[in-house]
């Protein structure tokens, strides 16, 4: 019987397995060095908030991987021997493979910092990193003060973190404003309320110098590179972005570039070996995504596209519309298509936004100033439903289309307040047009693209 | 505000303690006088008891509550104990007609009931003096302690959203030792209601003056439960009010119960009550409503004139056409989180504990086992009872109506419902009852998995698999196995609370009424993967 070896057991990696399982009896194996049961890693935070335990991370129960013949190996991939087909293992135990698929997700950036490996620095990323937390900052007392470094998604909610046990924290952003690479001004200018709402120490424009150690190699303080400021700490987050976390394939013959290089159908150059996830580097982009797509559900599609072409329905990797979701301490984001900030927009994009007069809800449309094509939303406050805008977008709707037809778009719970009305009127008086809103309409929620 | 908080504590401990304390206060004697009128009213034939309550409780010696239910349960034992021994004199001799004599003379019910009633005459003390002064050291006391421990929170928990911050650190909330405690003191406090309540008879005292007031008669042991029910209930919902004032659909439903608790399963009976009518809650439906069927309630409606009949219409057509026809358009949770008291409670009190609910596959099984089982428990039950209320007969399938009625009661009723229901909500899970034992629960689920608009909508391929829906639902279902999938969430148990929709940080879930239509969605690949699904269908 084949073998499939499946390298790290994130959601990329189970998806993949539970997919070959589901269309296959063949062997599979996961590897992983983390933990021997799948969990949740967007969950972690949550563990340390205390809204959960460990075991609640857990999408399945433990029992799952022997019902369904799913062999769990707990082990660190040192090498790989590519000819031989055989895994090495840091404990010199080996594990031999008819099919490899490398799905070892990603570690968090260190840009060479001096102090960058301290005890007390810590990216937020691995169950280690959570431990670490719970170790160096278990509370207010023994951690005085928390200092993160990068204001991404995992920056934000590793702050999020630490105010969940009044830690007090001091943010070190790049950019002027939170996320502007990402966001439109309007919405990052509204998260950077919301944080410094939160008793978080917004530092924009700002970077990180150095991290002083004091002499037990624990962190004292760290150093701001643009005044010298010294700031004393106990912890120092490190969330500027992850980098895919295949350094064990150095010597294996698989090709790499910042990630492992794959072609449409998760190929690597060798045959026989894939890869799939974070870690995964296509070498053409798809559409406008990035060729590193280090988010949960392109990892879940990878894994159970991936599954088709190992069980003999050769298929290649087509992530549809873009989409994503996050949360920004109290605010929840939604996207679908594609929302450029305003300093990667191209030429022809343009926005249509629309604020709450008092609370933090937002939405940027953005649109073909030309053909008015719809291309994508942001918004900050309100679900909306996935479905809806993943079928607009396929139909290349217009924005008029999109903002008369608003409210089948609403996923918000049932009594919410609503604001089509407010935004469509916003749009009408901005661009003349009179545009009325129609009335929700199951027939339509339910037609199918 | 954290020192309001923590003084509100105190205050709040200190209520409960005069609570708890009032039971061990008061004196407990009566006269040959009123011994005698109660006799008479009671009209015990015995003269046995007569002498032995006239030796018992006929005392100048100061009882309290515990000595003085002894001497009456041991008065009406050594009554019973000697007709009993004539009984089976006469039997052996086969004198039938002096042992038909002697049955007369027991003195039938529970002793802890009698002792109750003799109790609730015979008590004297500060508390039955001093009623509102009481009230205030303990309802009074509690309320404002609570609502000074609650209030504070609306600025301590920061902004409005979701804040579980710390529920798995908190003793209270994480199975430690205050939940034990509290599980504890729950347990008691329905041991003793149930089938100890002359122990308690001092908490009627206090509210006698609010009775009088709504009914014209002083407070039983189920008025003092009514009343502490709605108390908790409001001042619980306080708390919900301010946890979840980002969330309308929590605030609208908490008002619901709330109202269905006080107007209509409270103010209504009583006033029903004072008005000669059989006190009636027109929310309960059979068979969370166990007894409507019951001879003694069939009677009593029966005797009631028009009011009765329209009590018995209604109840079945609240039964057979009202909860189904809501169950199809707005799901189960119409009833179990907006209308019903046991769900007001839960959703109240319990809404601290709902992450303990099991989340396991065999607690799913077991659920469904058990909750089947005391359905049709409740059917059998029902058929034998009105069988023999209309043939006369004494049991039907070699069921004895007597028999069953009182098992039910005992083992659902007062066990499941009362003291594991509530009991257990910080080691269980405040729904326990709801999920794994209510038998209307059972009935509605069937009717909502399978003929209904209601769902919970996943969106699309949002899901993170997190956890938090399933973690903080309290029917134990694992919510995230479907919506990782990108499946709605079609199950019978589920109560409609909204919270996974609360919680979850992605936007994901939705409750909501619609088409039946595409309500169960089997998903091969999610959203977000263009690959050809025909293709992808046809080649299996």
């Amino acid at each position: 019987m084949e073998h499939i070896v499946i390298i790290g057991n994130g959601i990329s990696g189970v998806s993949a397995a539970r997919h070959i399982r589901k269309n296959s009896d063949k062997q599979i194996t996961i590897v992983s060095a983390e933990t021997k049961y799948f969990f949740s890693r967007t969950a972690l935070m949550y563990i340390y908030m205390g809204h959960m335990k460990f075991e609640h991370t857990q999408p399945y129960e433990n029992w799952f991987w022997d019902k369904n013949n799913i062999n769990l190996k707990e082990g660190y991939v040192s090498s790989i021997n590519t000819d031989k087909k055989i895994l090495n293992f840091k404990d010199s135990s080996t594990l031999s493979f008819d099919k490899l698929i490398i799905a070892t997700g990603s570690k968090p950036n260190k840009f060479g910092w001096p102090g960058q490996d301290l005890d007390g620095v810590m990216g937020m990323y691995h169950k280690q990193d959570l431990e670490k937390l719970e170790k160096f900052a278990p509370n207010n007392e023994v951690c005085k003060r928390a200092v993160i470094v990068g204001g991404g998604l995992i920056g934000i909610e590793l702050a999020e973190m630490l105010r969940s046990r009044k830690i007090p924290v001091t943010f070190l952003v790049r950019e002027d404003s939170f996320w502007n690479g990402v966001l439109p001004a309007q919405e990052s200018e509204m998260i950077n309320k919301h944080i410094k709402e939160h008793h978080i120490d917004l530092r924009l424009s700002t970077n990180l110098k150095e991290i002083k150690s004091d002499e037990n190699g624990n962190v004292k303080s760290i150093i701001i590179d643009e005044t010298g400021e010294e700031i004393f700490c106990n912890v120092v987050g490190l969330t500027a972005g992850v980098t895919p976390n295949i350094d064990f394939l150095k010597d294996s013959g698989i090709q790499t570039k910042r990630g492992v290089l794959v072609n449409r159908f998760l190929e690597t150059n060798i045959k026989d070996i894939y890869s799939i996830g974070d870690c995964a580097e296509q070498h053409e982009a798809i559409g406008q995504r990035r060729n590193i797509e280090a988010v949960w559900y392109t990892g879940r599609m990878m894994g159970e596209v991936l599954a088709q072409t190992i069980c003999g329905n050769k298929m290649e990797y087509k992530p549809g519309h873009w989409f994503n979701s996050a949360k920004f301490l109290d605010i929840e984001y939604q996207t679908y298509g594609w929302v450029f900030s305003e300093r990667n927009k191209q030429e022809n994009e343009t926005y249509f936004q629309w604020q709450h007069p008092k609370q933090n809800i937002c939405i940027t449309i953005s649109y073909d100033k030309n053909t008015n094509k719809f291309l994508g939303i942001n918004t900050f406050g309100i679900r909306m439903r996935h479905e809806i805008f993943d079928k607009w977008l396929t139909e290349n709707k217009s924005i008029e289309h999109v903002l008369e037809y608003l409210k089948d778009a609403n996923f918000d719970p049932e009594f919410y307040n609503l604001y089509e009305k407010d935004i469509v009127a916003k749009f009408n008086q901005e661009n003349n047009t009179n545009i009325q809103v129609k009335k929700k309409s199951w027939k339509r929620i339910f037609s199918k693209a | 505000m954290k020192t309001i908080k923590y003084t509100g504590l105190i205050v709040f401990l200190i209520g409960l303690t005069i609570f708890t304390a009032s039971v061990f206060t008061g004196n407990f004697s009566f006269t040959e006088q009123e011994l005698d009128s109660f006799i008479q009213e009671k009209g015990y034939k015995s003269e046995i008891i007569k002498e032995e309550l006239s030796k018992a409780i006929v005392t100048e010696e100061n009882l309290n509550i515990f000595q003085f239910s002894e001497r009456v349960r041991n008065a009406v034992e050594t009554n019973n104990k000697h007709y009993n021994d004539l009984i089976a004199k006469y039997n052996k001799e086969k004198n039938w007609d002096k042992k038909g004599a002697q049955y007369q003379y027991r003195i039938d019910g529970k002793p802890h009931t009698i002792s109750f009633q003799i109790a609730k005459k015979a008590g004297s003390g500060f508390i039955k003096e001093n009623a509102g002064l009481m009230w205030f050291l303990t309802f009074g006391l509690g309320i404002f302690g609570a609502l000074m421990f609650m209030l504070p929170n609306l600025i301590l928990l920061g902004k409005p959203g979701i804040k579980n911050d710390g529920v798995y650190h908190d003793s209270s909330t994480n199975r430690g030792w205050i939940a034990w405690l509290v599980l504890v003191y729950l347990v008691t406090f329905y041991l003793v209601l149930y089938f100890m309540a002359d122990y308690v008879v001092n908490w009627t005292f206090i509210l006698d003056p609010i009775s009088k007031a709504l009914n014209g008669g002083e407070a039983s042991q189920w008025f003092v439960y009514g009343f502490l029910y709605c108390t908790i209930m409001v001042t619980m919902a306080v708390r919900m009010y301010i946890k979840y004032r980002h969330n309308k659909y929590q605030i609208i439903r908490t008002t619901s119960v709330l109202f269905f608790q006080i107007v209509f399963a409270f103010l209504i009976p009583e006033i029903m009550t004072s008005l000669n009518m059989p006190g009636y809650d027109f929310k309960n439906a059979f068979p969370l409503d166990y007894d409507f069927f019951f001879e003694w309630n069939l009677k009593s409606l029966s005797e009631s004139g028009s009011i009765g009949l329209f009590i018995l219409v209604w109840g079945i057509v609240l039964t057979l056409v009202i909860v189904p026809v809501m169950v199809y358009f707005f799901g189960k949770r119409w009833y179990c989180s907006w209308v019903c008291g046991c769900g007001g409670l839960a959703e109240t009190l319990g809404d601290p504990y709902r992450q303990h609910s099991d989340k396991s596959l065999n607690a799913w099984k077991l659920e469904r086992w058990i909750i089947h089982s005391v359905l049709i428990f409740s059917l059998v039950m029902t058929l034998v009872t009105l069988y023999c209320y209309f043939s006369g007969a004494q049991s039907f399938l070699g069921i004895k109506t007597n028999w069953i009625k009182d098992t039910y009661s005992f083992l659902i009723g007062a066990w499941f419902a009362g003291v594991i229901g509530t009991g257990f909500y910080p080691i269980f899970g405040n729904r326990v009852w709801c999920r794994f034992g209510c038998p209307l629960a059972a009935y509605l689920g069937m009717v909502q998995r399978f003929k209904s608009r209601f769902r919970i909508t996943t969106n699309g391929a949002q899901c993170i698999s997190c956890g938090n829906c399933s973690t903080y639902c309290e029917q134990g279902i694992d919510v995230r196995a479907y919506a990782q999938k990108g499946e709605n969430i079609v199950r019978s148990s589920c109560v409609g609370c909204g919270i996974c929709s609360a919680v979850c940080p992605r936007g994901v879930l939705k409750l909501e009424n619609g088409p039946e239509d595409g309500r169960i969605n089997p998903t091969e690949i999610l959203l977000g993967n263009d690959v050809d699904l025909m293709n992808l269908i046809n080649k299996k």
